[in-house]
Order: C-alpha cells, then sequence, then structure tokens
C-alpha cells in the first residue's frame, strides 16, 4: 500500500511542478500578482509531495517489503539497518529520487526564505526549478520508477553491493547531489534574470548563499568519496581521474569560478554576462555528470546503444536545459549593462585570472572525459586517456592559479599594486623557500618537483594569514586596534583566507603522498615480518570471523617502532555471502606522519599471505585540507550580509556611526 | 564471428568473472624483480598500461588475471633487455591503442591534446580583446572646455 500511496505521491507532485512551472510564468508576463504568486505554495507542496514519496521508498526498505522491485534488488533483509537506509539512494531509482527531493528542497527553500527576493525574480526562478523537476519526475515515473511491484514477492532480497556497505558511501551520494542540484539555483537565477532581462548586483548578493552552499557540499561529497575509495578499494589510491570522478570534479571546478566571478559581480557589478553564463555552465556539467553516471554510457558505449532508454531520455533534458539556457543567454545577454570598469592589475583582474585557470581546467577535464566516448561513437576506434594525461594538462593550469592566488585578495578593487601586494607577501615567500630547502636536504633522492609542491602548500597557507594580518593592520596598529579590526572583520574574510588555507593544506597532503610513499609487497607466514619507515610489522596469523552479512578472514599484525610495541592491526577480506562478492578492509595505523595502511591478500600456495604495506605521508592532510575548505565556505556562509540583505546592514552600521557620536 | 573471435570473448568474460569472485591484489609477492631498477622501471610502465578488463585501473593497481599476465609480461620483456618504448610498441601491438593510459600523439589524438592548450590560447585572447574593446568604448571624460573651466573656477572660489 505505502509503495503505492509514495507513487502517487509523485504523480501529484509532477502536477504540481508543471503547475509551479507555468502559471507563475504567465502571471509575470502578465504583471498578474495572484497568477505570479502561486509560485510559493507550489513549491512547498511539491518538495512535500516529493518527500513523502521518498519517506515511502525508505518505509519499503526499513520494513524490507520485497514485493517492491528496487527494494528486492538492493535490499536484504539481513543488511544493517544504516545500510537498509542508505540502500534507498545507493541504486538507480531511488538516487533519481533524491535528485529531485533536493531539487524541491532547494524550491522550498526559495521560497519559505526568499521573502526578501522582488516578486518578480523569485517566482521566475521558482518556474526555472520546477521546469526542471518536471523533466526529472517525467524521468523516473516513465523509466526508472521506485515504486514497480512484483508478484509474488521474493521470499528475501538480493542485497547491496558490498562495497558499497560503508559509512562514507552511504553519506556520499546526497552530499554530493545537494552540490549538483544546488547549482540548479545559480542555473534558475540565471535564466530569471535573463527572462527579465534585468541583473544587478543584488542578484549576485542573492545567488552567492545557494552556490556557496552548494559548492560546500559537493567540495564534502567528493572528499568522502575520494577518502572511500582510499581505505575501502585495498591500495590507497584517492583520486584516480575516473570519469565518474570527473563527473562531479567538473561541476566543482566551475562552481569555484562561480563564486569568484560572482564576487566581482556583487561588489563592483562587473563580469555580469559572464556570471550568467558559468552559472549555466555549472548547472549544464552537474547535468552531464548526472547523464554520465546514469546512462551507463562509461561502461561501454555499446550497453549505451543496446538500452538506450534512459540515456536518451537525460541526453533529452540535457539538450532542452543547456540549449534552451544558451539560446536565451544568446537572445538576452545583449541587453545587460554592463558596469565596474577596472585596470588588468585589481582584485577583478585575478579574479579574472581565476576564472580563466579554472573553467579551462575544467575544459580539460571534460576533453579528456568525453573524449575516448566520442571518439568510439564516431571511429569505433578504442582509446584510454587515464592519469598520465590529466597529469600532464590540468596540473600545469592549477599551479600558477595556485602561485597567484595569495596575491588576489591582496589587491585593491579596481586598480591593484602588484609591487605593494609581492612586498607583503614577503614573508610567504621567504617562509615557503624555507620549507623547500629544509625539504629538498631531507630528500635528497628526488622527485625534485616534490618540494616545490610542499613549498607551493606552504605558500598559500602563510598567504592566508598574510591576508588577514593585513586587513587587521596586525603591524602599524595597537593591540587594542587590532583587536577591534579582529572582531569586526567580516566572516566572508575570514571565510575566504580559511578555504584559500585549506587548499594549501590538501596541495601538502597530494605532492607529500604522491612523491614519498613507501610501499612492501610480501609474503609472510604467520610469525613473519616486514619493516617500512621506521616501522616494523609481525604477523601473527588469520582467524575467521562472522559479521552480520557477511564471513571474514582476520589478520592480525603487530606494529612496534624502535623494539616497542604500539599498535595492532586488523586488515580483513570480507566474504559477502549473498551477493557473493568480497571486500577487503585495510588496516590503517594514523600516526603524524602519515598513514601506515596494511592489506591482508590471498592465501598463497606454501601457505603465506600476501600482505602489501604501504606507508603513506601525510595523505590525511588532503582530506583535512577539503574540510578547511567545507568549514570556511559555512563561516562565510554565516556572514550577515549573506543571510540577510544588504540594506540592513548598511542601516545598522549608519546606526552605529551615529550612536558612537 | 570468427572462432578466434568468440574465443577472445570468452575469455574476457570468464576473466571479468573471475576478477568478480576473487579478488587478489595487485602485484603479487612473487612477481617482484630482484633487480630494483628494473623492478621501478616494470611499476612505471605498468602505471601507464591499462587493465583491460577492468574499469579505467592501471594493471598495476587492478586484481584482475589478466592485468597479472600483462605485469608478468612486462617483467619478461624487460629482463629480456628490452627499452620501455620497445616494449609499449609490443604491447600495443597486442592489444591495440587502447591499453595506453596516455594516449599517443597521433591524428585522431590531435584534438585531445591541443585541445586545452588551444582553448587557453582561445579564452585569454578573448579577455583581451574584450578589455581593449571596452577601454576603447569608455575612453574616459572628454576634457573641460574653456567655459567649463572657467565655471569651475568660480565654483571653487578662484575666479
Amino acid at each position: 500500500m505505502i509503495a503505492e500511496v509514495g507513487h502517487y505521491a509523485l504523480i501529484l507532485a509532477l502536477g504540481v511542478a508543471i503547475v509551479q512551472t507555468v502559471l507563475p510564468l504567465i502571471g509575470t508576463r502578465l504583471r498578474d500578482p495572484q497568477l505570479t504568486a502561486v509560485a510559493v505554495p507550489a513549491a512547498q507542496a511539491e518538495f512535500i509531495l516529493i518527500g513523502f514519496a521518498f519517506l515511502a521508498l525508505m518505509t519499503a526498505y526499513v520494513t524490507s517489503d520485497f514485493s517492491v522491485a528496487n527494494v528486492w534488488q538492493n535490499s536484504h533483509s539481513a543488511k544493517p539497518m544504516l545500510y537498509k537506509i542508505s540502500g534507498v539512494w545507493g541504486n538507480h531509482e531511488g538516487s533519481m529520487l533524491l535528485w529531485v527531493l533536493i531539487l524541491a528542497l532547494f524550491g522550498a527553500a526559495v521560497s519559505t526564505f526568499g521573502k526578501n527576493l522582488p516578486r518578480q525574480l523569485q517566482a521566475n526562478v521558482l518556474a526555472v526549478q520546477g521546469s526542471i523537476a518536471v523533466a526529472f519526475l517525467l524521468f523516473i515515473i516513465i523509466t526508472s520508477n521506485p515504486f514497480m511491484r512484483i508478484d509474488p514477492a521474493p521470499f528475501d532480497g538480493e542485497g547491496l553491493n558490498p562495497v558499497l556497505q560503508d559509512p562514507a558511501l552511504a553519506f556520499h551520494p546526497p552530499f554530493l547531489y545537494v552540490g549538483y542540484v544546488g547549482f540548479s539555483m545559480a542555473f534558475s537565477f540565471a535564466v530569471a534574470a535573463l527572462i527579465d532581462g534585468r541583473i544587478d548586483a543584488a542578484w549576485a548578493r542573492w545567488v552567492r548563499p545557494w552556490t556557496l552552499a552548494a559548492w560546500m557540499c559537493l567540495t564534502l561529497g567528493i572528499a568522502m568519496g575520494s577518502w572511500w575509495a582510499y581505505y575501502e578499494l585495498g591500495w590507497g589510491g584517492f583520486w584516480f581521474w575516473d570519469p565518474v570522478e570527473n563527473a562531479s570534479f567538473m561541476p566543482w571546478l566551475a562552481g569555484t569560478a562561480l563564486l569568484h566571478s560572482a564576487l566581482v559581480m556583487e561588489k563592483r557589478d562587473a563580469l555580469k554576462v559572464w556570471t550568467i553564463l558559468l552559472a549555466i555552465i555549472t548547472f549544464s556539467l552537474s547535468l552531464m555528470g548526472t547523464f554520465l553516471v546514469r546512462s551507463g554510457v562509461l561502461t561501454s558505449v555499446h550497453a549505451f546503444a543496446v538500452d538506450p532508454e534512459r540515456g536518451v531520455f537525460i541526453l533529452a533534458i540535457m539538450g532542452v536545459f543547456i540549449g534552451g539556457a544558451l539560446v536565451l543567454f544568446a537572445w538576452r545577454a545583449p541587453l545587460l549593462t554592463q558596469g565596474g570598469l577596472f585596470a588588468p592589475i585589481s582584485r577583478e583582474g585575478s579574479l579574472v585570472l581565476n576564472n580563466l585557470l579554472l573553467t579551462v581546467a575544467c575544459a580539460a577535464v571534460l576533453v579528456g572525459t568525453l573524449y575516448p566516448l566520442a571518439l568510439e561513437a564516431l571511429t569505433g576506434d578504442k582509446i584510454s586517456v587515464g592519469a598520465p594525461f590529466f597529469n600532464l594538462t590540468f596540473v600545469p593550469l592549477i599551479v600558477p592559479l595556485l602561485i597567484a592566488m595569495p596575491f588576489g585578495p591582496l589587491l585593491a578593487w579596481k586598480r591593484g599594486d602588484l609591487l605593494a601586494a609581492a612586498q607583503r607577501l614577503t614573508a610567504a615567500a621567504v617562509v615557503s623557500l624555507a620549507v623547500i630547502i629544509v625539504v629538498l636536504a631531507l630528500h635528497q633522492n628526488g622527485p625534485w618537483l616534490a618540494p616545490l609542491g610542499i613549498g607551493i602548500g606552504v605558500w598559500l597557507i602563510v598567504g592566508a594569514v598574510t591576508e588577514i594580518a593585513y586587513r587587521v593592520k596586525m603591524f602599524d596598529a595597537s593591540g587594542e586596534e587590532v583587536w577591534r579590526r579582529l572582531r569586526n572583520l567580516p566572516r566572508a574574510a575570514y571565510g575566504g583566507a580559511l578555504a584559500h588555507a585549506g587548499v594549501g593544506v590538501m596541495v601538502i597532503g597530494l605532492v607529500a603522498t604522491s612523491a614519498w610513499r613507501e610501499e612492501r609487497i610480501v609474503a609472510l607466514a604467520p610469525g613473519g615480518s616486514v619493516d617500512i619507515a621506521g616501522y616494523q610489522l609481525t604477523f601473527k596469523g588469520v582467524v575467521p570471523r562472522i559479521g552480520p552479512n557477511y564471513r571474514e578472514r582476520v589478520g592480525t599484525f603487530v606494529i612496534s617502532r624502535g623494539g616497542s610495541q604500539f599498535t595492532v592491526l586488523h586488515p580483513s577480506k570480507r566474504e559477502f555471502t549473498v551477493e557473493r562478492s568480497t571486500t577487503t578492509e585495510s588496516g590503517i595505523h594514523n600516526g603524524w606522519r602519515g598513514d601506515l595502511y596494511v592489506v591482508l591478500g590471498d592465501q598463497l600456495k606454501d601457505g603465506a599471505f600476501s600482505v602489501r604495506v604501504y606507508f603513506n605521508p601525510l595523505v590525511r592532510l588532503i582530506w583535512i585540507g577539503a574540510l578547511i575548505m567545507f568549514f570556511g565556505g559555512a563561516v562565510s556562509l554565516s556572514d550577515r550580509r549573506l543571510r540577510v540583505g544588504a540594506p540592513k546592514r548598511a542601516r545598522t552600521k549608519a546606526a552605529m556611526a551615529t550612536g558612537g557620536k | 564471428m570468427s572462432a578466434r573471435r568468440l574465443l577472445e570473448i570468452l575469455a574476457l568474460t570468464l576473466a571479468m568473472g573471475l576478477a568478480a569472485v576473487s579478488p587478489s591484489h595487485a602485484v603479487q609477492p612473487g612477481e617482484v624483480l630482484q633487480d630494483p631498477v628494473l623492478e621501478a622501471r616494470a611499476r612505471a610502465l605498468s602505471e601507464g598500461l591499462r587493465c583491460l578488463v577492468c574499469q579505467n585501473q592501471s594493471i598495476d593497481d587492478s586484481d584482475a588475471p589478466l592485468a597479472k599476465d600483462l605485469r608478468v609480461l612486462v617483467r619478461e620483456r624487460l629482463t629480456a633487455g628490452d627499452s620501455d618504448d620497445e616494449i609499449l610498441d609490443f604491447v600495443v601491438a597486442r592489444y591495440g591503442e587502447f591499453v595506453l593510459l596516455k594516449p599517443r600523439f597521433t591524428p585522431h589524438t590531435w584534438l585531445l591534446w591541443l585541445a586545452t592548450p588551444v582553448v587557453l590560447l582561445a579564452a585569454a585572447a578573448a579577455i583581451i580583446f574584450a578589455h581593449r574593446r571596452r577601454n576603447l568604448a569608455t575612453e574616459g571624460p572628454k576634457p573641460l572646455t574653456a567655459s567649463e573651466k572657467r565655471r569651475l573656477k568660480r565654483l571653487i572660489g578662484e575666479g
């Protein structure tokens, strides 16, 4: 019964989404306030209905209702509760339902919290959101219905792919989708502005918090995926330039560029047309990410050609929205007035450089991801584009961006002084150089570029500190004045500096672990030992153990250092009986120098086990850096300027000024 | 479909099936070469070669039996004294261009390799062009005329 009610709610939601799209658009055309006002309750009703459908599916999962085909295919009664719940979005149909749920959530948020938005803009934004919902609800109902029944109901389910039964991966898709779908807000605002033919600095102020929230979640979602790959896939890699990863990385790159260009638009009323275009591009890349992952085109061009229903549907959605938005852009963008002149060397100029490098880097990832697909579809030639390609094209674009990064916030708007900014960064340069020299001395056997990479990371961190120090006049004002300035500095400034420092932390982790990773591959019999990076590992043997829905063989490794034992690691191999597949659970010891990473392999013919041991120096900094970036975004989002409209702040400032006199 | 092609497909399916049920762990202890220099070259080569039955994994990372065969093959050629390029040629001749994770610069990959630099140059040119055009469009304020100068002097009280 609950499945049918969920199905019905989904169809009702489609009806409401059509109303949400059509009536407000007519209303804003005819200047009819009543039709325009339909947008707000419609968006809220749509959210409630889709939320209901989602809960219905979740109920079916939690109660293990195997008469629902989707539950039968992806769940099992013996599965732990967490994975019964995450199983809802661990499959195609359920994840698309999550997609529209988040879309509706953002729509409901705009209708509930967007009271300070101009009615016209709010209605147009909600109408565009509604049209996206119409497309995806149709997609779900026609091609990917999660509420299909099977009769007779099977006795038990087929289980969820074991590698997906993991806490980090349980929450990876929701964050990723909040990121993807969150960029639909920027898209809807952009299209609404184009429909209106009007755009101003206030527009950027309304768009920025939504984009920032989406960007934060996407950052965290990607980091979670990479963290999962690191400990679950069993060889300690964290980024593979896999098309599925690239699909989430491209919207991130474009979204990062968008955050920065919206800044220029808000503060200086410049780069309007470009910001609009970038908003369209960012969401288009999110749609493409959904298409790449959901259509099956990545697994094989042929598989896609054999069963094209879903793929063609998403392709059509992409065509309509991307094509439509670009046509609208070409038609209406010339109406938008340009403002805010600036010299090449200025804050605006540095943000243009940021946008240039980020979007070209994004293009490099795009070409590398799609080229093999296109080549195979057109000529039948199969080629592979892997990590070496991206290292050669992507990295050379990102390195100059990283080097230039600390300069940006130190340049003034309109016309900046590069020499003065360079002087302010002297300390950062000296510290980075010192670090480079020390690292070079410690690692005399190369690789030679690695110390420079570490230096860039340090440069970013000290550069971010420098920015804050100068903004509060750390070196030329009294302690009291510095303290006052520290308290009054907008949170957005702290957030930006934190995010930049987070990039630096991540760079250090990436470089260190790529350059100085150690590895031992040995056959160990119980009692045998292996040395790595100053640790000694002694293999004690393997015991079998039974888990909730798997059997495992657990190895015991005693880790000692300088003769004294300090920890024990238990890497294991799990065999999932229902799904008939195995996973590797690596044993990881996290020390301050890096991770000791032990993987238990198969038993060899002579009874010994194949064991792989890695030492990954400073590898955790990669994810700590991502967390700092997320946190920076959160601090920036809590800035009152983004929470409330600017006029209020101006008023309180004026009130403070008069109060002070 | 020739019998040979059929066999190949069978072998591939079998290999994939095996990979799914019994993942072992990439490079095995028995495979490692005694000579550390050769082994380092073997690892570097393996990282650039794709495991044919996996999704976007190098043979260095892959668990599949087919990847193991390729790793062993690379090491055999190395010990036989082949250069890196000779080994790559050998592997490509056997398995096709698909096996290389870094595509070669040939006519059908020109677009792949040149796209990024071309986009970069085009975008940089577009920015410079847009900047020039805007500077021309707003040439800055015109100099004051004589009467305006007189009026200004009067206004600031020097007249």
